[in-house]
């Protein structure tokens, strides 16, 4: 089914990603930071990047920004992974570019749902 | 949909990098000074914070994920300056994470949790929070769960929405959020075009529509905005409700059901199996390495171990061959591969040695802990943390470690006051350093305290029946008297050290690895422990030694002397036990053949001639044995090979290994007879 790209400085969150959403069909590539995310996209093209906030090397929201100036990633949905309830970090995120964001704690469900969402 | 995957696995990933985080947590703490706020260092601990507090609520670990929110609060003001860093925010900050290291072992094993202590330091964070209520981070949950109350009444919604022109450069796309709203019930769409859009101005990037909609179905307005969720900064919505009626029942539902999504239980009893392979160096992310389990690491250390015998068996091949220039090639061969076999063991042994950094940056906090309860000054001087050294050693030779830096703190280092009156800088130093001699590992704990009162731990001695009054002893053999079982210098037994282990164990642990411990004090200068440690426990530079039918190596470092021991030197005392007085000393003597009940058909050559018998004097632990053996055969480096593991343990046997030839020798555990040895006697005495 998709492309999906996790970014997540977390190796358990990163599993939960992918182990979630391999299940139910897609194939993911995570990354642990947003550089690596970063080159991973601009060697590969992603359906949908999922990306954590805080991290080290390059955090979520740089990320965001890096990936709106690739030309394959102009229009792929980028979801913010974070646990930042606070409105403040939605909406840099969505200033950066994020298409939306996925508030932790998620269940594997909700995750595929979210996913569905932007896949329409 | 139901997910079947093994969350045990990724609640075992989750455990360890959290207790990875907590690691970096503390030693970033510890870096923390009053006044000098490093803003890296405080975002590091932020962002470790975040993560395991992020994880645990997203596990269900739920009291993890509430605990580590508040501590992620305090952590947050501090990074943007609202709070400054003092003494009681990090002492505060250290107890937490000690709380939640419990919590996390209190799920992974099952081990006890001071739930007293989680709540003072709970209603220590409150207060430094200004007792506001620790919010729960499950008030976040109802943000994608979308479950909502479904109250029965078909409502009718008319939705305008005018998305900004730029709405398509996040990513977002109107029709998705449409099949989103088809799902609630029946939905018509009606688009409108912008009117002043001249045709050559458009930007086919931008949006230029605008949608009025009409839904049909039984949900609340929460229902509809949490399809606009992502949009509602980028748009105009406007949601009206044509029958109020229908819908003034769902409203009052709609708070409650978001509360009760997803609160999940933490899945306390799966938790328990099988361990994840212990955590290497915290920093190991950074310093671009990967994680392996040792399980892999050992197997690979098992196969070069059967590479080399596999290559040894080779090599007796080419020494037969003798000179014919048809084998001068396989024997150069038989070189390279011997040489190639001997590095790539190295190597692998290699992956098994972690930076002794990992045990010493521990010791940070204790010294820091210990030094404050007992209101004694300590600086810690930590040299040579990137000694490396096997990982099993490492963790052998942590409790030991601890137990002499207490002492250390404890007994050896003073009070400031006295240290002013003796002379001495106020502060005392600790001072803990590893380094290579020889092919050994050097760890030494070295405090500039009291020393050691020679006097004081000889009449100590006596009085508990450690040695007899008559005994003359150097100064330097009374040190070692507090290594005795049964001794401790403590006058009472202090809450600190003292705590039912004493030196002796200490000793015993070392001396286990293969290892010795000495110490060299001074009396009013301060004392140091010298700790001698194998490189590694898997290879041993062996003597391979004959009894009766069989071979059996000895641990070189283990033999003090070969003696050949003449006829009717041994002397059997009463109670049965064997002597043998060499130069000054008794020692005890075991006969190998015997210990073993070999029923051997080989003549004993040297034993029944009257030239005398072979004897190995062997050293464990400051005690000595004598060992009689038929032959002394080759030297060589041996691949140990666990009988526990394979087969059963067995007392004297330390293990196995293949040699050349294919035979298997069986490896003495000079440790362990020379502890029987002294059980035996020690009966003996009492029974005497």
């Amino acid at each position: 089914m998709a492309n999906i790209l996790a970014v997540d400085d977390s190796p358990s969150i990163r599993k939960l990603v992918s182990a979630t959403l391999s299940k139910a069909g897609h194939s993911v590539e995570s990354a642990s930071d947003g550089q690596e995310g970063l080159e991973l996209a601009e060697a590969n093209a992603y359906d949908v990047v999922i990306t954590d906030v805080h991290m080290p090397i390059m955090d979520g929201i740089t990320l965001t920004e890096n990936l709106r100036k690739l030309d394959t990633c102009r229009f792929t949905p980028i979801l913010i992974l974070t646990t930042e309830s606070a409105s403040d970090m939605k909406l840099r995120g969505k200033q950066a570019g994020a298409t939306g964001w996925i508030v932790k704690p998620f269940n594997p469900e909700s995750l595929i749902k979210v996913i569905d969402r932007v896949l329409g | 949909m139901s997910i079947d995957m093994d969350m045990k696995e990724i609640h075992d990933i989750f455990f360890e990098e959290s207790e990875e985080g907590i690691d970096v947590m503390e030693s970033g703490l510890l870096g923390l000074e009053p006044g000098n706020a490093d803003p890296e260092l405080i975002n590091t601990i932020f962002r470790v914070a975040h993560s395991i507090k992020g994880g645990a609520a997203t596990f269900g670990f739920t009291a993890i994920s509430e605990f580590t929110h508040g501590v992620e609060t305090l952590l947050d003001q501090l990074r943007s300056n609202q709070r400054a860093v003092s003494e009681d925010l990090i002492e505060v900050l250290l107890g937490a994470v000690d709380c939640v290291r419990g919590m996390l072992a209190a799920l992974k094993d099952d081990a006890e949790l001071d739930l007293n202590s989680v709540t003072e330091c709970q209603e220590k964070i409150n207060a430094l929070l200004g007792s506001a209520p620790v919010t729960s981070a499950a008030d976040s949950v109802a943000d994608t769960d979308e479950v909502m109350a479904q109250r029965p009444g078909v409502k009718t919604w008319d939705i305008e929405f005018r998305p900004d022109a730029n709405i398509f450069k996040t990513g977002n796309e109107p029709i998705r959020i449409f099949r989103e709203l088809e799902s609630l019930g029946k939905l018509n769409v009606f688009a409108e075009l912008a009117e002043d859009v001249e045709f050559d101005s458009v930007d086919p990037e931008n949006c230029y529509c605008g949608w009025v909609l009409e839904l049909e179905a039984d949900v609340d307005a929460e229902a509809i905005e949490a399809a606009f969720e992502w949009v509602k900064e980028q748009c105009d919505l406007k949601i009206h409700c044509r029958n109020p009626q229908a819908a003034a029942a769902a409203d009052t539902g709609a708070v409650e059901s978001a509360n009760t999504v997803a609160q999940l239980e933490p899945p306390k009893s799966e938790s328990n199996a099988a361990k994840p392979a212990a955590a290497p160096a915290a920093a190991s992310r950074d310093s671009g390495s990967i994680r392996v389990n040792i399980d892999k690491i050992d197997a690979l250390l098992n196969l070069v171990g059967e590479l080399v015998i596999t290559q040894s068996m080779l090599a007796r091949f080419g020494e037969n061959g003798g000179e014919r220039g048809a084998n001068s090639g396989l024997r150069d061969g038989l070189m390279v591969l011997e040489r190639h076999t001997r590095e790539l063991q190295e190597s692998a042994m290699q992956i098994r040695m972690l930076p002794i950094s990992s045990s010493f940056s521990r010791f940070k906090r204790l010294v820091r802990d210990i030094s404050s309860k007992l209101g004694k000054k300590v600086e810690l001087v930590l040299s040579g943390e990137d000694t490396e050294l096997d990982k099993t050693v490492l963790e052998k030779m942590s409790d030991p470690l601890v137990h002499l830096v207490r002492n250390s703190l404890d007994h050896g280092i003073e009070m400031p006051e006295q240290r002013l009156a003796a002379g001495k800088p106020e502060v005392g130093t600790l001072k803990l350093s590893a380094y290579h001699e020889g092919g050994s590992i050097v760890i030494e704990v070295e405090d500039d305290g009291a020393g050691l009162n020679a006097k004081r731990i000889h009449q100590i001695a006596i009085e508990r029946g450690v040695v007899s009054e008559t005994e003359q002893l150097s100064e330097e053999q009374i040190h070692h008297l507090i290594f005795q079982p049964g001794f401790s210098t403590a006058e009472a037994v202090s809450d600190l050290s003292g705590r039912g282990v004493g030196m002796d164990v200490v000793r015993r642990n070392i001396a286990d690895l293969g290892g010795r411990i000495d110490i060299h004090s001074e009396q009013g200068k301060g004392s140091c422990l010298k700790i001698r440690l194998p490189l590694t426990l898997a290879i041993l530079d062996g003597q391979l030694v004959r009894v009766g039918d069989d071979v059996y190596i000895f641990s070189l470092r283990s033999i003090v002397e070969t003696v050949l021991v003449p006829p009717n030197q041994i002397k059997r005392l009463a109670g049965g036990s064997v002597v043998y007085r060499l130069r000054e000393d008794y020692i005890p003597v075991v006969r190998l053949r015997e210990r073993f009940n070999l029923n051997c058909s080989a003549p004993r050559k040297t034993y029944l001639e009257s030239d005398g018998e072979l004897m190995v004097v062997v050293e464990s632990d400051g005690k000595r044995l004598g060992l009689f053996v038929d032959e002394l055969l080759d030297q060589q480096q041996v691949v140990i090979k666990s009988l526990e593991e394979n087969y059963m343990p067995v007392t004297g046997l330390a293990g196995a290994t293949i040699l050349g030839d294919g035979n298997v020798a069986m490896i003495i555990d000079v440790p362990g007879l020379v502890r029987d040895a002294g059980d035996a006697k020690a009966n003996d005495s009492n029974a005497a």
